[in-house]
């Protein structure tokens, strides 16, 4: 492919999934008890998306890749930071609620929006990535909304790989049941491919990658849009954390044989 | 009252998936009309296999470009499905093909999506149950807009009944894929491992930790024993893997770990949540947003060197505070005996 593509990667934050999460009610709908005072990272689909991007770009001559993001504006920044060190890409900041309780048909109607406004859009080299959920709302569904949106109709999830070929088709491994890929072949851009966790690493730091993203990232969180999502339609009757102890019975000091003994037992009853 | 359709792809030899019949039970709870629609390849098994559905109707979009998993045939033989029905909510099992699609139609619908439902009530309109937050904080929920289409994850719901009954006339609908895709399914492809660990109809899912690859009490690990004894209960268990997000990883980073394991195995945070009836966990450490993965597990048990470890106390029904190695190879030893 002489042109390369334009891989745009739609990416928000979440909470670091290390915090605990309790829900609270606030005026714009359910929210997350001190949100704003949680940690957050990119999202871990979504980064595997971007890392995917990159690693594309790389191999692609002519290819660009655009980190477009809904957030609050201030947590943006801090994850930018971290995630402007790791591989090359502009940034396009919408400046909005990132919480999982938004609506998704408001989130990718605001997204698209900002897709086709992108400043030399050709969608003829436009291939849309996103992670196939979130580790927020998690529901699979933003990134197939925007394609529509898009008039796009070849569309991926789960997808672990893509290679692409020397005519601009490429092929695409997407999960499927019982620990399969689907392999298929796509004739080209423009297309969604919503990515599981892929096949790469998380790339290192690289300090000459941060300083030229930072040059990019800054302006762009400065003369982000506003982007006010909220529930849409949806009337939240009940947002609880579930109560999931167990009352573990500890079983020490008895000998592997009879351990052994209890969980063959256990596994053979029905 | 809603007029409910649900809407499900046929297998490659025409039947019904198996979650089908379980999004099936979440649609009869729903409470109104129920209409069927199927796309596939071909349809009549599957519409003959819910003769005692209770359906007013079923519609069908048939031929061989729907019978590849593709996002444009299929998100067009959907939305015409659903438009002739006239339902206000349509209800699909949540299988990898409905996934892929499920919003696409609601987009083309005008309508909203919503998906890994785990329950679907009626009382004091409808309303859905799903999770936030990777499986961390429950919400249920109701929209006023329609259609509105809800996907039900694969064993919220025991797979409904539908002996006993005529199989209704197929009104079979003529949609052109002409134009629809770009996509050409090649196949399937397997772990290049060739070892088919992910089991989704197994009894039992078998999770190993990154303990498996840490020193033991000689101080060396054992990756080459650890490899032989999980291959070894698998076979001998018939359980599925699943494994903690540091194995993959480690796997992922290039250090020689174990050749099955690959990110498909991972359950919990970016991995899956998988439903088995049971679970047993070895080696897994770590806290609370680590356990996720077997949150829909319903008996579990696990075998660790820590008694307060927050991936089994509170988590587990059973923690043996036992050396997996010591007691796997039992394990492995008793299956052997009883084969």
């Amino acid at each position: 492919m002489s042109s390369g593509y334009q891989i745009v990667v739609l990416g928000s934050i979440v909470p670091d999934p290390l915090q605990t999460l309790e829900p609270a009610q606030t005026a714009q709908g359910p929210g997350l008890k001190n949100e704003l005072m949680l940690p957050h990272v990119l999202d871990p689909w979504a980064a595997h998306a971007l890392y995917e991007a990159a690693n594309l770009a790389a191999k692609t001559p002519g290819s660009k890749v655009t980190l477009l993001s809904l957030g609050p504006k201030a947590k943006l920044q801090q994850v930018m930071m971290a995630v402007g060190q790791k591989v090359p890409f502009e940034l396009v900041a919408l400046d909005g609620p990132a919480g999982g309780f938004t609506d998704p048909h408001e989130v990718a109607a605001r997204l698209a929006e900002a897709v086709k406004a992108l400043p030399g859009l050709d969608r003829s080299r436009l291939l849309l990535f996103g992670g196939w959920e979130s580790a927020s709302r998690g529901a699979g569904v933003t990134l197939q909304l925007v394609g529509e949106r898009l008039a796009i109709t070849d569309q991926f999830q789960g997808v672990d790989q893509l290679t692409p070929g020397p005519d601009g088709s490429f092929e695409v491994l997407e999960r499927v049941e019982g620990g399969k890929h689907q392999v298929s072949s796509c004739a080209g851009a423009p297309a969604v491919l919503g990515w599981a966790t892929g096949n790469l690493g998380e790339p290192k730091n690289n300090p000459q990658v941060g300083m030229a993203n930072m040059r990019g990232i800054m302006p762009s969180l400065q003369k982000a849009t506003p982007a006010p999502v909220g529930t849409g339609g949806v009337e939240f009757v009940s947002v609880a954390v579930p109560k999931a102890q167990r009352e573990t019975r500890i079983v020490k000091d008895m000998s592997p044989d009879d351990v052994a003994r209890e969980i063959v037992e256990w596994i053979g009853q029905d | 009252m809603d007029t409910v359709l649900l809407l499900t792809h046929t297998e490659p030899d025409g039947g019904l998936p198996r979650a089908a019949l379980e999004a099936l039970s979440a649609a009869r709870t729903a409470g109104g009309p129920l209409v069927v629609g199927l796309f596939g390849a071909s349809v009549e098994k599957a519409a003959a296999a819910l003769g005692g559905a209770g359906a007013a109707k079923v519609l069908a979009v048939e031929g061989a470009p729907f019978g590849e998993a593709r996002y444009g045939t299929d998100t067009a033989a959907a939305a015409a499905l659903a438009k002739a029905s006239g339902a206000s909510v349509v209800i699909a099992p949540a299988t990898s093909r409905m996934a892929r699609i499920a919003a696409g139609v609601a987009q083309r619908l005008g309508g909203r999506v919503d998906t890994h439902v785990t329950q679907v009530t009626a009382e004091g309109g409808l309303a859905a149950t799903r999770w936030f937050y990777k499986q961390r904080i429950e919400a249920k929920l109701r929209r006023k807009e329609r259609p509105w289409v809800l996907l039900v994850d694969p064993g919220a719901y025991p797979a409904a009944s539908v002996e006993g009954g005529a199989a209704p006339a197929v009104e079979k609908l003529a949609v052109s894929a002409e134009g629809a895709t770009r996509t050409k399914v090649v196949g399937l492809r397997a772990p290049s491992s060739g070892e088919q660990t992910i089991r989704p109809e197994a009894k039992l899912l078998f999770v190993a930790g990154a303990g498996w690859t840490k020193k033991q009490a000689d101080g060396k690990p054992h990756p080459d024993k650890a490899e032989q004894l999980i291959l070894g209960f698998l076979r001998g268990s018939g359980a599925s893997l699943g494994s903690s997000k540091s194995l993959v990883d480690q796997a992922g980073e290039g250090q020689r770990v174990f050749e099955f394991m690959t990110h498909l195995n991972q359950v919990g945070q970016t991995g899956a949540t998988p439903r088995h009836p049971k679970g047993l966990a070895t080696c897994c450490h770590g806290e609370e947003p680590h356990v996720v993965g077997w949150r829909f597990i319903r008996e579990r048990r696990a075998v660790n060197l820590d008694a307060g470890c927050g991936w089994a106390r509170g988590k587990a029904d059973v923690l043996y505070v036992a050396d997996a190695f010591a007691v796997m190879e039992k394990v492995n030893a008793l299956l052997a005996a009883k084969a």
